[in-house]
């Protein structure tokens, strides 16, 4: 999926009706406390795409991305995941401070190798790869603790990519980044992750942020949330950074910028 | 950790290189002892205070003949037991006795709370129905039960390690809960979304998470474990002396001299265990926990 003009990405929104990689049909989320977090959520997010959600804080994007994952049930609704090889990236790096970087990626292969286990050293030669594709050659054996804020970011990306999932889930992964970080790590992460096949469902709250990254962009409006509005993104991947500058960008951007503020009223 | 920040350097083909490690090594040195002055200038500063005030009590606020009996000078207890070899032997050979039991009974508080505490958390049922027993142990009349558990277990060893593990678990069982509780949720997140097991979940997340607290806990229980020790002597006159047992037959017999210097020997031991515990902990998870701290791990 490195190149997708205009035409390929509407086909493929319709391809998506038949098969999806993750898909949404009429979602509800009420929890035990009586609030309602999300209310008929469509959304369907075919093999190979991108997609983003933006919406104001508190509208329930992050809860979307618990129901993906099963972390927790939907109350209604049909969630479809045709994948067990999925990938979640949290707001926070989540690392366990007391193990290495490269400890810290080992530990989702060794969780998940319980029935078919891989070998201690290939666990080890995957995991040092995985920073490698990141840029923290050299960083294998420092806590995180000693590593800046969007170092520890890369480590909880290797972590998702040693698994080479067929799903990524991100929950606002570069929220807490100062802003040179996050230009950054957007455009390795498109780097990263539009070299096969796999499916991405981010969660944002930054515009450009979403523009930038996906073939498809939702907007949700504020609790209980759902899908008020859907922007395709036509540029081919991968994006060189001055696109954030180009015209046609800024005009997407506005559009999603419209669709939000709308959304809040 | 701002100076790692700053010195955060991406190179032309995207990778980091590191400039953390060029502090010169004099400062470092200049630094560690200005931070050994630091700790024991405080510490010598209040035992001087601590001293004169002993000095003022005996001297100023009692007559002669009390001063004697109830709070004898520090020289006084010096010359007249400490540097006598016929005083301080029994003493040392019944804190010999002391070390043992409070050193075996810390160990098996130390094991048996931990496993409590993980029993405990497997499940809040457990929890629930556990944990008043556990808060039960720590208001226990204690000095009540000391003479029914000599008669249960004898009057040697055994009983004396009893009551130190009655004293000292409870910390133990609670600092551990905590800290098995206190598990981020994000982590736990990541433990189930790679479907980890029970027992995975146990021993790579919620013990290792928890060992900050747990040595918070030994802290604790290595100074209970000595009272513990002293309480059991204390209490069961009969069997070898203990320093409790020593500190009961110099009331008896009014030797003041004789009492502070057991006193004294018996807080210095504990000072020395909890001193030893905090050195330990600071080993084993200072590396990753006091750094952590500054900047929230994973934050």
């Amino acid at each position: 999926m490195s190149s997708m003009d205009t035409t390929s990405a509407s086909t493929q929104v319709q391809s998506a009706e038949l098969a999806a990689t993750l898909r949404f049909t009429g979602v509800g989320k009420r929890f035990d406390t009586g609030t309602e977090a999300l209310a008929e959520v469509d959304l369907s997010v075919a093999p190979g795409e991108f997609v983003s959600v933006v919406g104001p804080s508190g509208c329930g994007k992050s809860t979307l991305l618990r129901l993906a994952s099963g972390l927790s049930d939907p109350t209604a609704g049909r969630i479809e995941l045709c994948s067990d090889r999925i990938a979640y990236v949290f707001q926070d790096p989540t690392l366990l401070p007391w193990r290495s970087a490269l400890a810290n990626v080992e530990l989702v292969l060794e969780l998940n190798s319980a029935p078919h286990r891989v070998p201690k050293a290939e666990r080890r030669s995957m995991a040092r790869r995985a920073l490698e594709t990141v840029g923290l050659a050299g960083f294998e054996r420092q806590l995180p603790a000693h590593l800046s804020g969007g170092m520890r970011m890369r480590v909880s990306l290797a972590r998702a990519l040693v698994l080479d999932p067929d799903v990524f889930l991100f929950d606002e992964p570069f929220g807490a980044l100062d802003e040179i970080t996050r230009l950054r790590m957007q455009e390795e992460l498109q780097r990263l992750v539009h070299t096969g096949s796999v499916s991405a469902l981010f969660i944002t709250h930054s515009v450009s942020e979403a523009v930038y990254l996906s073939n498809r962009v939702l907007v949700m409006s504020p609790r209980p949330g759902r899908m008020v509005a859907e922007v395709d993104v036509p540029f081919d991947y991968p994006r060189p950074a001055e696109l954030r500058f180009d015209a046609a960008f800024g005009r997407i951007a506005a559009q999603v910028s419209a669709a939000l503020t709308g959304a809040h009223q | 950790m701002t100076q790692t920040r700053s010195s955060e350097v991406v190179s032309g083909d995207g990778r980091y290189s590191d400039h953390r490690h060029s502090r010169p090594l004099t400062r470092r040195k200049a630094a560690s002892g200005r931070r050994l002055a630091g700790t024991v200038l405080p510490v010598v500063g209040t035992l001087v205070v601590f001293l004169g005030i002993w000095l003022a009590v005996s001297y100023l606020v009692l007559s002669p003949e009390r001063r004697e009996i109830l709070v004898p000078p520090p020289q006084q207890v010096l010359t007249e037991s400490i540097l006598r070899w016929s005083h301080l032997r029994p003493m040392l050979r019944a804190l010999l006795l002391d070390v043992q039991v409070s050193m075996i009974g810390l160990v098996i508080a130390c094991v048996l709370g931990v496993l409590a505490a993980v029993v405990m958390s497997q499940s809040s049922w457990l929890e629930r129905s556990l944990y008043p027993f556990a808060i039960l142990l720590q208001v226990v009349p204690i000095l009540a039960i000391v003479p029914l558990i000599g008669l249960w277990f004898n009057y040697g060893i055994n009983g004396r390690v009893v009551v130190c593990v009655i004293i000292a678990i409870f910390p133990m069982i609670a600092n551990t809960l905590f800290g098995i509780h206190s598990v981020d949720r994000g982590a736990h997140d990541l433990f189930t979304l790679n479907r980890a097991t029970r027992w995975q979940r146990l021993i790579k997340l919620q013990l290792p998470g928890a060992l900050p607290s747990m040595f918070a806990g030994l802290r604790i229980s290595s100074g209970l474990s000595v009272i513990g020790a002293l309480v059991g002597d204390f209490f069961f006159v009969q069997g070898q002396p203990g320093l409790g047992t020593l500190l009961s037959t110099y009331i008896a017999r009014v030797q003041s001299a004789d009492l502070f210097a057991a006193i004294l020997l018996s807080s210095l031991y504990g000072v020395v265990v909890f001193a030893l515990f905090t050195a330990l902990s600071s080993l084993a998870v200072g590396s990753w926990y006091t750094a952590a701290r500054g900047t929230r791990p994973g934050g």
